[in-house]
């Protein structure tokens, strides 16, 4: 009986098929459906940076082609990056999104510790009103956050850009939940070894909170990366443009070279798409966070 | 230590004080003043380029029941979230139980599926402007190798709703996608052995008598933030449509920024802004009053 066995293994089949072992062919068809349906979820990332390698006639020719025929990816690309201001796009939105986080770090933890350890009164007001401030986007307050930049000069400087976004309520919230956490026992112990409560915050809770803080980053960085309406209100110069506004030239006839257009759509996106695939779990986590009320 | 412990309540105090003073500042400059300003702006009809301005009492609100350019506008809405709101749920459903069980592939297959979550929607929207060209798009070179008449998605008003649906569903279904699959990993692996003794063999079975009465909150909590997604439809209305052809995709947060930042109809833009607060109000109220009671991450 046992003598049929080794014949099966017999057949030359690459490895990597080797390994996959469908559990029947529905499981099978259901993988390969799976691929073609990733096919088209990724389709327009490899039409993107496909065409941004191509000269603007070969872009809108019917017969796609992924590999360019004259390929143009050379000039394209060194034109959006030393010629046109892409460069200086990028840097506008890394200086704004820093600036956001760092302010929204700083000003969200200690409120959060507060809010979580402390013992003060107005603490059920205040919570009450993050929790209120949560259902309101920026879309609502813009109007007279907007007059008020116009009033002190400020329209079209980063502080206008980062301003709206100093506080997060999501991070004092997020925080607050993830503080609540910390054991009550290790702070005390630390308070009678003479630890102030600054020391506590600095070696004690932030080690502690690195997951949510990293997770808390990715989610701001992305969301004030890939933002539009904001900058779109307050930016009016191009030395002060986003890598996300930028993408507004092109309705205008900026540039009529369409290998050129992709090649800056490609600039603008990478960014957070390979700061995606290096830090995938932290990503998910973090974008899907507003998901997780804990 | 019964007695040193006074002063140092005291001093918790008073550190409180100071560790909760920047956020509260600027709770109050971001969100407090501004919503206040916003209601009395409402109620005024100030225009920036004048800078003056007279109570009006509710005529902005009266304004918007008679007028035909916020009707279409909150159709245009609701029509484009009845679309998206379906193709977003079921699309990303059935990929994450079609995702969930398999070994090989799971997290590769997860990763793509991803992908549109995290790139730029502007700069997307300008591909997907491309892929939709009426003329030379790569869909519409399939769709007339397959015999059939070019469609015009963007320019044609019957259209272009549907089209931008279709941007939108690409750029969510991941993260609908993910938040279904953490649902469909908390419900425990004995029900379905449970229900397989009772007779539930059959895939659609388990699905109607296990997966989703489990995914209930998950499913809630989905559509929710869907609903309030499609309410908040900017961007590629922005880059690629400006509420075109005619007003055919002119939807309610479009209309606000430009009676708003375009036409400096400040008071009325007010008024707009604070209806689309009570809308997103509203599905924030059916979340918590359903949801947050429920759902265990």
């Amino acid at each position: 009986m046992t003598d049929i066995l080794p014949s099966r293994t017999h057949f030359a089949i690459p490895r990597w098929l080797a390994k996959y072992k469908p559990k029947s062919i529905g499981s099978a068809i259901g993988t390969a459906v799976l691929f073609l349906c990733a096919w088209v979820m990724v389709f327009p990332f490899i039409w993107m940076v496909s065409s941004s390698m191509k000269p603007t006639n070969e872009v809108y020719n019917s017969h796609f082609s992924i590999i360019p025929k004259t390929f143009k990816g050379f000039e394209n690309y060194y034109t959006v990056l030393f010629d046109q201001p892409y460069l200086s796009f990028v840097f506008n939105s890394l200086i704004v999104c820093g600036g956001i986080l760092i302010v929204q770090l700083a000003t969200a933890i200690p409120a959060a510790y507060a809010l979580a350890k402390l013992k003060f009164k107005g603490s059920t007001i205040l919570f009450g009103t993050v929790i209120a401030s949560l259902t309101i986007p920026i879309n609502v307050t813009s109007i007279p956050i907007y007059i008020g930049i116009v009033k002190a000069g400020l329209l079209d400087t980063y502080i206008a850009m980062m301003f709206p976004f100093f506080i997060s309520v999501f991070a004092i919230f997020l925080f607050r939940q993830f503080f609540k956490g910390f054991p009550d026992s290790i702070i005390q112990a630390a308070r009678l070894d003479g630890f102030t409560e600054f020391e506590i915050i600095l070696r004690l809770i932030l080690p502690s909170a690195v997951p949510a803080i990293a997770a808390f980053s990715v989610f701001s960085f992305v969301a004030h990366w890939n933002d539009l309406y904001w900058p779109l209100i307050v930016v009016q110069s191009q030395d002060k443009m986003t890598a996300t506004l930028s993408m507004m030239q092109y309705q205008s006839e900026f540039d009529t070279n369409y290998g050129r257009t992709f090649a800056s759509a490609t600039v603008v996106t990478a960014p957070m798409v390979i700061a995606f695939l290096f830090a995938r779990r932290l990503f998910i986590r973090g974008i899907t966070m507003t998901g997780v009320k804990g | 230590m019964a007695k040193a412990l006074s002063p140092l309540q005291r001093a918790q105090t008073r550190l409180a004080y100071i560790l909760i003073a920047p956020a509260t500042a600027l709770i109050v400059l971001i969100y407090i003043i501004p919503i206040i300003l916003v209601f009395l702006a409402s109620l005024t009809d100030y225009t920036l380029v004048s800078d003056y301005f007279e109570f009006v009492g509710l005529a902005n609100y009266q304004k918007m029941i008679g007028d035909a350019v916020f009707a279409n506008a909150l159709s245009n809405t609701f029509i484009y979230a009845a679309m998206f709101l379906p193709a977003s749920f079921l699309i990303s459903l059935v990929l994450a139980i079609a995702i969930q069980d398999r070994k090989q592939f799971r997290s590769l297959l997860e990763v793509l599926f991803f992908l549109p979550v995290t790139a730029t929607l502007s700069a997307m929207a300008l591909v997907w402007g491309a892929l939709l060209d009426s003329r030379q798009g790569v869909i519409n070179s399939i769709i007339q190798s397959l015999g059939f008449a070019p469609v015009n998605f963007l320019g044609s008003e019957n259209i272009v709703l549907f089209s931008l649906t279709l941007i939108s569903a690409w750029s969510v279904i991941g993260f609908n996608m993910v938040l279904f699959l953490a649902g469909l990993t908390a419900i425990p692996k004995n029900l379905y052995e449970a229900a397989a003794i009772d007779g539930a063999d059959h895939p659609l079975d388990k699905f109607f008598r296990v997966t989703w009465p489990m995914l209930g909150p998950t499913a809630m909590f989905v559509a929710v933030t869907s609903s309030i997604t499609a309410f908040k439809l900017f961007d590629t209305v922005a880059i690629l449509t400006h509420g075109g052809p005619g007003r055919a995709s002119e939807v309610f947060l479009y209309l606000a920024f430009l009676e708003g930042f375009e036409y400096f109809n400040m008071g009325y833009s007010a008024a707009l802004s604070l209806v689309f607060l009570l809308i997103v109000f509203a599905f924030a109220l059916a979340q918590t009053l359903f949801v947050d009671r429920k759902v265990q991450y």
